[in-house]
């Protein structure tokens, strides 16, 4: 699975960030951290419903639950079948 | 009473994780009228000090003209205090309908709706014209007001990242399939003051049949060749479908807001945006003595240039001070510290030296972009001007941050 980790984190490099050096990696916060803002997460949740086939949620689909690569990529895996 | 011990602990450790996180907000007491000089008590209690204003948005000196005061005061015996009813019922007096269409014309629209504040009108207008069969695509740094009402609208949303047109476009074809699509910006950025791309993106709305949207609030009155706002700054009037602004800055200061555009999106707000339906609309005071600001930027630009060239003079006497500034050329200059404890302090000297300006630091603005919000008025004299500029320079060169780049600071200050 590290191949989804590393498409979420591309994903998260062209939607969110504004400066290419900008540190990224599986464990940064993006929510707290201030690079997605929890109106912005939407497009990111949508996103990944459509790559992987799934439905997550609204009420799973938490602050937290999105606040790293690491975390969503846990998230996404409840959901595949 | 269920105002138990336990329901106080609740809220009381809500208020003391606020105040440790140093992000406890408290009021300034202002003892004159708003202007260039004003008269603050701070901290309360403390004797009242003469200072001069750099961070209010009274950015044509208008607030307390004497010709508004005096039409202010002449609305007030002819029209009376207060409506004691919402617009619909039998709260709509004849100059309601002349400031609407007054509006109408200064801002090259179709028609216009006043709302009680700008946020009210942000917080109704989406709802009373979009549903679930359509999108709303903002840029990420809208105000917080647009963001509410974005919240009541049950159209889908999504974003683009700020001013980034390459982006927009994408999300553009990702949403080609719904029914209407609204493309989302303020016109001027009020913790950067950098203003939007309206001439790319109106073409990008044109392309894509989108309806564009501008918050002009930070704009409306000075921004522009004649002050019409940001859609004439980018040569685009009459291509922007919903503009909302507000009566409560450069515009004479007091309260109130509106939409403007076409007229079927007027009309729709009329029959069904609930901040106009159940509140009073603006008191017809402060209607004339919006009307009398009306009048007097028809006339004359004179105040809108006394401001462009206030705000060069001020631009340039801190870049030749040594600060680092956020590019634009608006009269919001943010001064860059980087710091949050640093943007604190920085504030607290100033006030030392008579000058009242504000730190800003995360969560208002990004994490590390700490730093000063200056905004400068046509109400600014260059005596005035000279004076803040010692004063910054002092403090500047106490904090040792006079000539140092962006990393120079941040390797003295951590972020
Ligand atoms: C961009 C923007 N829109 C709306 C508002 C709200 O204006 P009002 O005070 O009229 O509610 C503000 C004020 O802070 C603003 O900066």
């Amino acid at each position: 699975m590290a191949e989804m980790k590393d498409i979420v984190l591309e994903y998260v490099r062209e939607e969110y960030m504004e400066d290419e050096d900008e540190e990224l990696n599986y464990d940064t916060p993006l929510i707290s951290g201030g690079i997605v803002d929890s109106f912005s997460m939407v497009s990111l949740k949508r996103f990944l419903e459509n790559k992987y086939n799934i439905q997550i949620p609204d009420e799973k689909a938490t602050p937290e639950a999105f606040d790293t690569v690491n975390s969503i990529v846990a998230l996404v895996q409840e959901y595949i079948k | 009473m269920a105002y138990s011990d336990r329901v106080r602990g609740v809220f009381g450790s809500q208020l003391d994780e606020i105040r440790e996180k140093g992000l406890f907000k408290q009021e300034r007491f202002i003892h004159s009228a708003q202007a260039a000089d004003i008269e603050v008590e701070f901290p309360s209690g403390a004797d009242v000090r003469k200072v001069i204003n750099i961070c209010a948005n009274n950015y044509l000196g208008l607030s307390s003209h004497p010709d508004v005061v005096k039409a202010a005061h002449e609305g007030l015996d002819s029209r009376g205090y207060g409506m004691s009813s919402v617009r619909f019922i039998c709260g709509t007096q004849d100059i309601h309908r002349q400031l609407e269409n007054k509006m109408t014309e200064f801002l090259g629209t179709e028609d216009t709706i006043l709302f009680p504040s700008c946020m009210d009108a942000n917080a109704g207008v989406f709802e009373a014209v979009l549903t679930s069969d359509d999108v709303m695509i903002s840029d990420r740094l809208v105000h917080a007001s647009i963001i509410d009402g974005m919240r009541l609208c049950s159209a889908q949303h999504d974003t683009f990242k700020h001013s980034n047109v390459e982006h927009l476009e994408k999300k553009l074809q990702l949403h080609a399939d719904k029914r209407l699509k609204l493309v989302i910006n303020d016109g001027v950025y009020s913790m950067d003051g950098d203003a939007a791309r309206l001439d790319e993106i109106a073409e990008l709305c044109e392309k894509y049949d989108a309806m564009l949207f501008v918050d002009d609030s930070h704009a409306s009155g000075f921004i522009g060749k004649t002050g019409r706002g940001t859609h004439e700054k980018c040569g685009v009037m009459g291509k922007v479908d919903i503009i909302t602004t507000t009566f409560g800055k450069a515009l004479g200061g007091a309260s109130g807001g509106c939409v403007s555009g076409r007229k079927e999106i007027v009309e729709m707000c009329r029959q069904k945006a609930r901040p106009y339906l159940f509140s009073n609309t603006i008191a017809p005071v402060v209607v004339s003595g919006v009307l009398k600001v009306l009048d007097i930027l028809s006339a004359s630009t004179e105040r809108r240039d006394k401001l462009e060239a206030n705000t060069a003079y001020w631009r340039k006497g801190l870049t030749e001070a040594g600060f680092v500034l956020k590019e634009g050329d608006t009269p919001i200059v943010p001064v860059m510290l980087f710091n949050a404890k640093l943007a604190q302090d920085f504030s607290r000297d100033l006030y030392e030296e008579g000058i009242y300006a504000i730190g800003f630091f995360f969560p208002v603005v990004p994490n590390g972009q700490a730093r000063i919000r200056t905004q400068i008025s046509a109400g600014h004299e260059i005596n005035h001007l000279d004076k803040a500029l010692d004063a910054f320079r002092k403090v500047g060169k106490k904090h040792g941050i006079l000539g140092l780049s962006k990393g120079e600071i941040i390797d003295k200050y951590g972020l």
